[in-house]
């Protein structure tokens, strides 16, 4: 499939078709490793078009998939190991549906390649029970009716815990801050904001 | 399977506020750990063994013509299963996003690669999107018939005042968080299975049946979660029968297609646009007299239908006309509370004009007027104080302009709103087991409303069981139909069916145990998990072993709505507050406050309830402030297929929202009356009528974005000029 000539006459080149125009495609087989180019004197590690193995540490378990650098996280999560907690709905970067923390940061998923997220923490939705238990964020959610359809709320629900963790006593504009970035078609942003205040009591012990 | 004898005939009502546990009261929806730890599977989250991906080619020209097909090049890549083409040589496209081939693949970007590959040329047609000058459109508009009450002529004579204003609503779109699409999957012999993204679980097989040409009977639709709707998803969609279609092509391989975001704005959804000129005629006390109004928009190529006009009020002197505007710019759908918004600014922001040239204050220019809401006039009275004294009107109003120095500048605005919701045509199987576990079956869905916690409210409440002990089962159509869930008629038909078939269930079981406790069954009741002998607590019997007298026999009971009893109906009234700020050197609009009081009949779950109302002012804040679906007349085209161009209200822009919900025997004695869409009617004419107030002069149309609200400035009238 690497082979292939592009198909220029059908309109705008996909990544793919930039990758086989730069022609380092030829030699590569289906699934390999990187392949070392030397650009501007520096040594460049290439990889794909083709599938790659790649390893994960998602929720504190391994994971491994083969595939191909194009892949963004999200869609690794979502379609090869079935963790579909975080939603695709823009698919970039404007929702935050798909936020997860990588080593404690909010990310929107969807526009992290999957192959730059090894070797780092990945903290999904499903990640965030405690022995079994509600997080108190989720927890709060419940209560405050911080969820109509849904759709937005494991996006909001991460989101929340990220600030949580880096604000513990949020005020207004903190949550303007971390939480402007998600979007709710459903507008459950009353119940966010008081899920978030009392989440944050229960943090403080209160 | 279903019982129907009824031993005794109860009365088919809602329980008096003393026999309620859970009835109205602030229950968590039974769904929530599942949503919020992200369990909860939607139709995108369906991942089946074998699953190819599905994508569609569109066609990017508002109008045009296929002169040329060729999809050799994509059926010969590797990893692509089968590829349909939707449209053929020679076939004419209405609108920009149309779809024209669909193609099924082992992966996402294998299927894109061969979308690509697809060659299509197009002989490009004229196009027309634009709908805001029916005079521009020609052949284009579409005039209906004029429709007259009373005599306008006369009344517009007598009248001591007249204004005439211009308003209206671009078009919009859904954009529904989770796209519109299904994973379908043709098993064996024209057996069919279907996950979809639906508002109608229970109607989909029927629509399906014909285009696929398999039995309906033979077609299992199941949905467990769905990402929003808002009136856009009764159908299976083009895509949903090409879905079916590469299925069958593939050898039976299911077939996931969802929509990206950009198709999911341009061909999904739209709330038709409404323009209105409109003039009022009035005396100098504030009585209105007279209205004439001529509307137009679009709705895309199906003509659109005129407005119920004047809103909520009938004035007795009318005058009406609508041009109907085709245009190349997709279909529009029903949109939550379809008409309702438009028609809600174009008569409330006359009014509000009209109190403007009289000097009066607009809230007192309602209550005068409140009369010709008929039937309800005394609920939006009592609606109007409570709100006042929640917005602190009296207090912060001031005439239109705010006088204040300064550039930020303060307003109030008002509106008031209807909507019918009763509940819709719905049956469900109720069960009893041995065990005591009770189970309800319905072919419903629950679209965030919280439909799963209201019906096993009504459940546990009338078996007098507690809220676990109901397991609810929705989202499969071989479960008993139900309605779509449309035109907030949900509720309404759910709850009745489930009350009905609970009230059928315990007078079988009070037969069982009537003996054992020496008592008639019409002298028994179902109370904190006992059924006991009314009056004498004492000879009672507890649930489970009640229910082990059914002999290890399951005992299910249909329950159906309409049926004996009016346990709903329908007219839901509401009022909506707007507190704004405006600053007048940016343009820039901010809600400070917005208060909404509304009436539903009988409220199952107050916590939910009052969700809705927050999630519809936050919704009509959204399409006030920011939405709009742009199409560029050069192209046709939608310019902002995205969520960074077409924005929705984020935390940040909703300011502090205040609900109270109206209760008590009156509002009980009507039933249960649906509340999805009334909230969402008046925030666009009551954030308009707002910054009017704060600014000085009309912003005509929405969004009162800040090109717009500068516009109204530096023009100073805005569109609102003395007659
Ligand atoms: S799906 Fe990633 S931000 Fe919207
Ligand atoms: S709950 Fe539906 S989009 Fe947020």
């Amino acid at each position: 499939m690497g082979k292939e000539v592009p198909d220029v006459k059908t309109g705008s080149l996909s990544r793919r078709d930039f990758l086989k125009v730069s022609g380092i495609t030829l030699t590569v087989p289906l699934i390999a490793g990187p392949r070392v180019l030397r650009v501007a004197g520096a040594e460049v590690k290439v990889f794909g078009p083709g599938k790659v193995p790649m390893t994960f540490t998602i929720n504190g378990k391994t994971y491994r998939a083969e595939l191909e650098p194009r892949v963004t996280l999200l869609d690794a999560l979502r379609n090869e190991f079935d963790l579909t907690g975080a939603k695709r709905v823009c698919d970039r970067g404007t929702c935050g549906a798909c936020t997860v923390l990588l080593d404690g940061k909010p990310v929107y998923a969807c526009s992290v390649l999957a192959i730059e997220a090894q070797g780092k923490a990945i903290t999904t939705v499903e990640g965030l029970l405690q022995e079994g238990r509600l997080h108190p964020i989720q927890q709060a959610f419940i209560e405050n009716d911080a969820l109509q359809c849904g759709f937005c709320t494991p996006g909001f629900v991460v989101a929340c815990k990220a600030l949580l963790d880096r604000t513990p006593n949020p005020t207004p504009e903190d949550l303007v801050r971390g939480l402007g970035g998600n979007l709710c078609r459903c507008g459950t942003y009353v119940g966010i904001r008081a899920a978030i205040a009392q989440a944050a009591r229960m943090q403080r012990g209160g | 399977m279903a019982e129907r004898n009824r031993v005794e005939v109860a009365e088919y009502k809602w329980p008096e506020p003393e026999r309620r546990r859970l009835i109205g009261t602030r229950v968590s929806r039974v769904d929530g750990p599942e949503k919020v730890t992200g369990r909860a599977k939607y139709t995108y989250d369906v991942n089946r063994p074998g699953m190819l991906a599905g994508k569609i080619l569109r066609c990017p020209h508002a109008h045009a013509r296929i002169v040329r097909l060729d999809t050799s090049a994509a059926e010969k890549m590797p990893g692509v299963r089968a590829v349909l083409p939707l449209k053929k040589v020679g076939d004419e496209i209405l609108w920009a996003g149309d779809e024209v081939v669909a193609v099924a693949a082992v992966d996402e970007p294998t299927a894109e690669d061969a979308i690509r590959a697809i060659v299509v040329e197009y002989e490009k047609l004229p196009h027309y999107v634009l709908d805001t000058d029916p005079k521009a459109a020609g052949e284009r508009a579409r005039p209906t018939a004029e429709q007259i009450e009373g005599d306008p002529d006369a009344a517009f004579r007598e009248a001591e005042v007249v204004v005439e204003g211009v308003y209206g609503m671009p078009l919009i779109t859904h954009c529904c968080l989770e796209a519109h699409g299904s994973v379908v999957e043709w098993e064996g012999e024209n057996q069919v299975l279907v996950h979809i993204s639906t508002q109608a679980v229970s109607g989909i097989a029927g629509q399906m049946a014909g285009p696929l040409g398999v039995p309906a009977s033979n077609i299992r639709v199941k949905q467990d979660h769905i990402g929003g709707g808002f009136g856009s998803k009764f159908s299976p969609d083009s895509w949903g029968i090409a879905a079916a279609r590469l299925s069958k092509m593939a050898g039976g391989r299911p077939v996931k297609i969802m929509l990206e975001r950009d198709a999911e704005l341009m061909v999904a959804g739209a709330r038709p646009s409404y323009y209105g000129r409109v003039r009022v005629g009035a005396k100098r006390d504030g009585t209105v007299i007279a209205w004439e109004s001529e509307t137009w928009g679009t709705g895309g190529i199906p003509p659109t239908s005129a407005l119920p006009l004047p809103y909520v009020l009938r004035i007795p002197n009318q005058r009406k006309r609508h041009i109907a505007i085709v245009t190349n710019s997709g279909p529009a759908r029903a949109w939550r509370a379809p008409l309702h918004p438009q028609a809600c600014l174009l008569t409330m922001a006359a009014l509000d004009d009209l109190a403007a040239e009289l000097r009066m204050d607009p809230l007192d220019l309602l209550l005068k007027n409140i009369g010709l809401a008929g039937e309800r006039a005394d609920v939006y009275r009592e609606e109007l104080q409570i709100a006042a004294e929640l917005m602190e009107w009296k207090k912060k109003w001031h005439p239109r302009g705010d006088p204040s120095p300064g550039p930020i500048k303060r307003g109030l605005g008002v509106s008031i709103h209807t909507w019918p919701g009763r509940g819709h045509a719905c049956r469900c199987d109720l069960t009893i087991y041995p065990d005591g576990s009770v189970e309800v079956k319905l072919g419903s869905q629950d679209l965030g409303t919280g439909t799963r916690t209201a019906i096993a409210i009504v459940v546990a409440d009338t078996l007098g069981l507690p809220l676990d002990a109901v397991r609810v089962r929705i989202g499969d159509n071989q479960y008993p139909p139900a309605g779509g869930s449309g035109g907030s008629t949900t509720i309404g038909g759910v709850s009745s069916a489930a009350r009905r078939a609970a009230l059928d269930a315990l007078d079988q079981m009070f037969a069982r145990v009537a003996p054992l406790l020496n008592a008639a069954p019409e002298q028994l009741e179902a109370w904190e998990g006992r059924i006991r002998v009314k009056g004498d607590p004492s000879r009672s019997i507890a649930w489970e072993q009640a229910c082990a007298r059914l002999n290890g026999m399951p005992l299910t009971v249909r329950g159906e709505n309409p049926g004996p009893g009016e346990l709903t109906t329908a007219g839901a009234a509401g009022v909506q507050m707007a507190d704004v700020s405006v600053d007048i050197e940016t343009g820039i609009v901010r809600i400070n406050k917005m208060v909404a009081v509304q009436d539903c009949g009988l409220i199952i779950n107050m916590k939910t309830a009052e969700s809705q109302c927050y999630g519809g002012m936050i919704m009509g804040i959204s399409y006030a402030l920011f939405e709009e679906k742009i199409l560029d007349p050069v192209t046709g085209r939608m310019l902002n297929p995205n969520m960074e161009f077409y924005k929705l209200a984020g935390l940040a822009d909703v300011g502090e929202l205040v609900v109270h919900m109206m209760t008590g025997e009156k509002y009980d004695r009507r039933g249960v009356i649906g509340l999805g869409e009334p909230p969402v009617i008046s925030p666009g004419a009551a954030i308009s009528n707002a910054v009017a107030n704060a600014i000085g002069v009309r912003v005509p149309f929405l969004p009162l974005t800040p090109d717009r609200v500068l516009d109204a400035l530096a023009k100073k009238g805005g569109s609102h000029a003395r007659v």
